[in-house]
């Protein structure tokens, strides 16, 4: 069944638009991710029916719809496991998972941490927009605490998740973030999981703008977006701010901005994707905006790890066993070996 | 009445060893016998039994067995909870269930006894280790201070042989270099052998399969030949006036045969039809009892290309599935009642992706967690009816160990080709259980054929939800051009798969899909008759593991004259189409059920029949007996 031997076939964004009407609320910041996906597909040197993006249940899990290629919009929280057995079985595949952050955080939290540790190669899109959409407007479990939505009219007392920091506690082998509105990023992003071998997550900060609107506008307005981001690049010293006038220091383990009126660039620390323990404190760049001081929310890829993938494994132990055993013989298999004749 | 019992009376009143003349190699000829061997479960009951299975289905009887173990895997030593139990029945006719009750019992210990007693026949022999009988194991197995069941008279109304089993053993060993610990699990070895000369057995084939098992450790093999060969000989030089039992070589149909326990039956039918269908097997499981042994038995051979998945909880298990079912393999989960129930949603969801795939429930005592190592039948109404909406599917359920095999065959085939999830319901009993098995070749398998979906001519549009004449939609696996498509938990339009909300379409979907499982009828066989007249005063109608007790039931009641037959279902969601044309031939229809009365309530319901119920919950299997009363209260 496997066609990536075959030729592959072009195709462009317009081959990959469905005939179905897109039913996100106007404003949505899941157009811009799906512009985004149908823009970088194609320049991944995939053949379209290799392709398969699966969704659970929520505002983003709607993506299969709108992508003319093979899909299934799943039931909630179960898009992972569904890709887990896709994948294990048809590793060929190029195998896309598109949740949310009630999707895979909440419901679906187990699945989505053992589909981390097991490093089956797929691409997951977590659109977190910190708030449930589809069911209109209760908070999720990266709504900030005392968030005031209909389910928690006195203020939310849940403490939220920082996804990136519990991908890396589950061991995932590529953590990144990116955003709705920064189109470059994104699709710089995109690529570099999609190269990757193993799970590659990243998390999209989505903006909903019905039920959340501006959770993440520091990050994304023009006014405020240089002083409270940081974008990391492997191999490149972590500056930010306008005029690039801002830097990042490590002091012991404690991260520290500076001013580059007063130190070098060269004190800085230099982002290097492979260091676990840098991209953990990285991911812990998660204060509140309005707490002083604070860090910037980082942006880029945090960490990659070259880690052998359970599809492979997996299908080497059969492999293996054919190797060994020699192919199964279906006879010998129902006769057993204690077999006594009645005349 | 077996010569058996007879003997054991005589031996009883006379006090004296009886001597006979209708006798064979100084042993008395018995058409059957059931043997219960019980002890701590870490004993080595279950292999005890094993062994002397193999050992007597290898000479040529008839055999069934049924192990029961105890709940907890490290029960307190000694204790009731702790109790292991294994019954066989063996014969020179025709056996079907691992018998009522049971002629020798044979406990390692004071609590093995005190669980077991009321399986013994009356009269019955009791073959006992006096060691677990020491005060500890007394007391643990809650005699009153003093209380000695060996030594007060309480046993008199059976044969009781008191054998120094440790004592002998170590006796054996002595100077082997072993450790108390290691001298003392081989125990079991002893009994064994003395069990084999009981019953003329030779123990050729053990030894042979301790010197496999323990291939790398030949002391132990040394050690555990030894003490086997010193039981069965202790039976030829002792004194004990045990009288020896032959029971010969069963007439059963020529063949060949080996013996089939359920669970790994269950295994070989899943690798069976993918073989057959040409397709990749995957099992998304989660280990549950009684059902991880089939997780286990395809994870041995991988080499027929078997993808075993242990996934992190039920639902993965499942999902899993389902993702390798939309990649084209032949999709499994397996598990028992409180994980089908998690699984639920996701059944919901493979019933709208129309997808193949086979939901195994080997049933336990329900509900929650209910009764894990015991048998019962109560999960068939969750089975049928347990999902939310209209989400009918077809079921299926095996009715013997051996049987697994071809029932889970039939799941697979009606899945495959029917573009459907299919339920098998297996249980316990079945699961554990064993008898020997004709096997069949893989070329009298029914050929099983994948409705997959090929690529289109230029210009054509895939519309996944076509369907065949089954109403069966075709399988488009992702890496064919050409049919890329959306599927997904939403109610669809018929033929695009598109959503819709539209009101009529909804109805007329759900409609479809009920059709499209009542079609099934079309391709499964007419109900038969196993035993009886065609039209009569009683029908005993059956589903699952009750058949050989019903069977045993009915064939004595016929034999005593009643008017009775036995009808039993293996296709319960849809029935076959003349089902109730058999049951309209009876003044009363009989459904002994092990659950509350779940399949008697379905055939009320379908076809207005006064159908009465006949229920026994207790985790064990009805007894024959149980079964002929009721024939005989309904004649
Ligand atoms: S509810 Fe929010 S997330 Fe959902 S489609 Fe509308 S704007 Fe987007």
């Amino acid at each position: 069944m496997s066609t990536s031997q075959l030729e592959k076939v072009p195709f462009t964004s317009k081959d990959l638009v469905t005939d179905q009407d897109v039913r996100w609320c106007p404003g949505c910041g899941d157009y811009s991710i799906l512009k985004q996906v149908q823009t970088v597909v194609p320049e991944l040197g995939l053949n379209r029916e290799e392709i398969v993006f699966i969704s659970g249940i929520g505002c983003s899990s709607r993506f299969p719809y709108y992508m003319e290629t093979y899909g299934m919009h799943s039931i909630h929280g179960r898009a992972t496991a569904i890709a887990s057995g896709l994948k294990a079985t048809r590793p060929e595949l190029s195998v896309w998972i598109v949740t949310g952050d009630g999707d895979s955080l909440s419901i679906g939290g187990n699945h989505f941490i053992h589909l981390l540790r097991r490093n089956f190669d797929v691409n997951i899109l977590l659109f977190n927009n910190e708030i449930y959409g589809l069911t209109k407007g209760q908070y999720s479990p990266t709504s900030e605490a005392g968030k005031v939505t209909k389910s928690t009219p006195m203020g939310s007392i849940d403490h939220p998740f920082n996804p990136l920091a519990l991908v890396l506690g589950a061991d995932g082998t590529f953590v990144a973030r990116t955003m709705d509105r920064d189109p470059i990023h994104m699709r710089e992003v995109l690529k570099r999981a999609n190269l990757h071998k193993g799970s590659s997550l990243v998390e999209i900060y989505q903006n909903c703008n019905v039920f959340n609107d501006g959770a993440f506008e520091v990050y994304t307005d023009k006014k405020t977006k240089a002083d409270e981001t940081l974008f990391v690049e492997h191999g490149k010293p972590l500056v930010f701010g306008a005029d690039k006038a801002k830097g990042i220091i490590l002091d012991g383990f404690t991260p520290k901005v500076v001013d580059l009126n007063e130190l070098s660039v060269n004190d800085l620390w230099v982002h290097d994707e492979s260091d676990r323990v840098k991209a953990g404190i990285l991911t812990r760049f998660f204060d509140e905006v309005n707490t002083e001081p604070h860090l910037p929310r980082v942006f880029g890829v945090f960490y990659v790890e070259d880690r052998a993938r359970y599809e492979d494994v997996f299908n080497q132990q059969i492999a293996d066993s054919i190797r060994l055993k020699g192919e199964g013989n279906l006879d010998k298999l129902l006769s057993g070996n204690n077999t006594w004749e009645v005349k | 009445m077996s010569l058996v019992k007879l003997l054991t009376f005589a031996q009883h009143f006379t006090g004296l060893p009886v001597l006979f003349t209708e006798m064979e190699n100084n042993s008395v000829i018995a058409t059957e016998a059931t043997i219960l061997f019980a002890g701590d479960s870490g004993d080595g009951i279950q292999l005890t039994g094993d062994q002397f299975t193999t050992t007597t289905a290898l000479f040529g009887n008839d055999v069934s067995t049924f192990p029961n173990f105890p709940a907890e895997i490290r029960a307190p030593q000694g204790t009731l909870a702790g109790v292991s139990g294994f019954q066989i029945k063996f014969g020179s006719q025709e056996i079907y269930t691992a018998g009522d009750h049971c002629d020798l019992l044979v406990v390692m210990n004071a609590a093995a006894l005190k669980a077991n007693l009321n399986q013994l026949k009356p009269g019955g022999m009791i073959i006992a280790n006096t060691e677990g009988f020491d005060p500890k194991n007394l007391r643990l197995a809650k005699y009153p201070e003093g209380v000695n069941p060996l030594e007060d008279g309480s046993l008199s109304d059976y044969k009781v042989y008191k054998l120094e089993v440790t004592k002998m053993t170590k006796a054996t060993l002595e100077g082997s270099g072993l450790g108390t610990k290691e001298i003392d699990r081989t125990k079991n070895m002893f009994v064994l052998g003395y069990i084999f000369w009981i019953y003329n057995r030779t123990p050729e084939h053990t030894i042979k399969f301790i010197e496999q098992k323990f291939a790398k450790r030949p002391e132990i093999v040394d050690a555990n030949v030894k003490t086997l060969k010193a039981g069965y000989h202790f039976g030829e030089t002792s004194e004990t006036f045990m009288q020896r039992v032959q029971v010969k070589p069963a007439t059963i149909e020529p063949g060949i045969y080996r013996n089939m326990t359920g669970n790994p039956a269950t295994a070989i039918g899943l690798i069976a039809a993918a073989k057959k269908a040409g397709l990749p097997l995957f099992l998304g499981s989660y280990p549950i009892t009684p059902a991880s042994d089939i997780l286990h038995e395809l994870s041995k051979h991988k080499n027929f290309g078997v993808r075993t998945f242990q996934a992190e909880d039920e639902i993965a298990a499942i999902t899993s599935a389902i993702g390798a079912a939309f990649g084209g393999s032949l999709a499994v989960t397996t598990s028992s009642g409180p994980g089908i129930a998690l699984k639920t949603e996701a059944i919901g969801l493979a019933i709208m992706l129309e997808l193949p795939l086979v939901i195994i429930n080997v049933q336990r005592g329900g509900p929650s967690t209910g009764l894990p190592t015991k048998t019962e039948q109560a999960d068939l109404m969750q089975a049928i009816y347990g999902r939310n909406g209209e989400a009918p599917m077809p079921v299926i359920a095996a009715q013997t160990p051996a049987d697994c095999f071809f029932a889970v065959y039939e799941a697979c085939r009606i899945a495959v080709e029917h573009s459907t999830p299919v339920f098998f319901l297996s249980d316990g009993y079945l699961a554990n259980g064993a008898e020997p098995w004709k096997f069949p070749t893989s070329s009298e398998l029914k050929p099983i054929n994948p409705n997959f979906a090929t690529p289109l001519p230029e210009g054509e549009t895939f519309l996944p939800y076509k369907r065949d004449e089954k109403l069966a939609r075709k399988w488009a696996v992702p890496g064919v051009k050409g049919l890329e498509h959306r599927i997904g938990g939403l109610e669809k339009e018929n033929e695009t798969g598109n959503i819709s909300y539209d009101p009529d379409n909804h109805e007329f979907m759900v409609k479809l899909r009920a059709e499209k499982v009542a079609r099934v009828a079309d391709s499964i066989p007419s109900q038969t008759l196993d035993n009886g007249p065609e039209k009569g005063k009683v029908l005993v109608l059956g589903w699952g593991s009750t058949y050989g007790s019903i069977k045993t039931a009915v064939k004595k009641a016929l034999d005593e004259g009643y008017s009775v037959a036995h009808c039993h279902v293996r296709y319960i969601m849809p029935f076959p189409k003349n089902l109730e044309s058999i049951l309209r031939n009876y003044d009363t229809v009989i459904v002994p059920e092990m659950n509350n009365g779940q399949l008697v309530k379905i055939i009320r319901d379908k076809f207005l029949i006064d159908a009465k119920g006949i229920s026994k919950i207790k985790g064990i299997p009805f007894t024959a007996d149980e079964i002929f009363q009721h024939i005989v209260s309904h004649s």
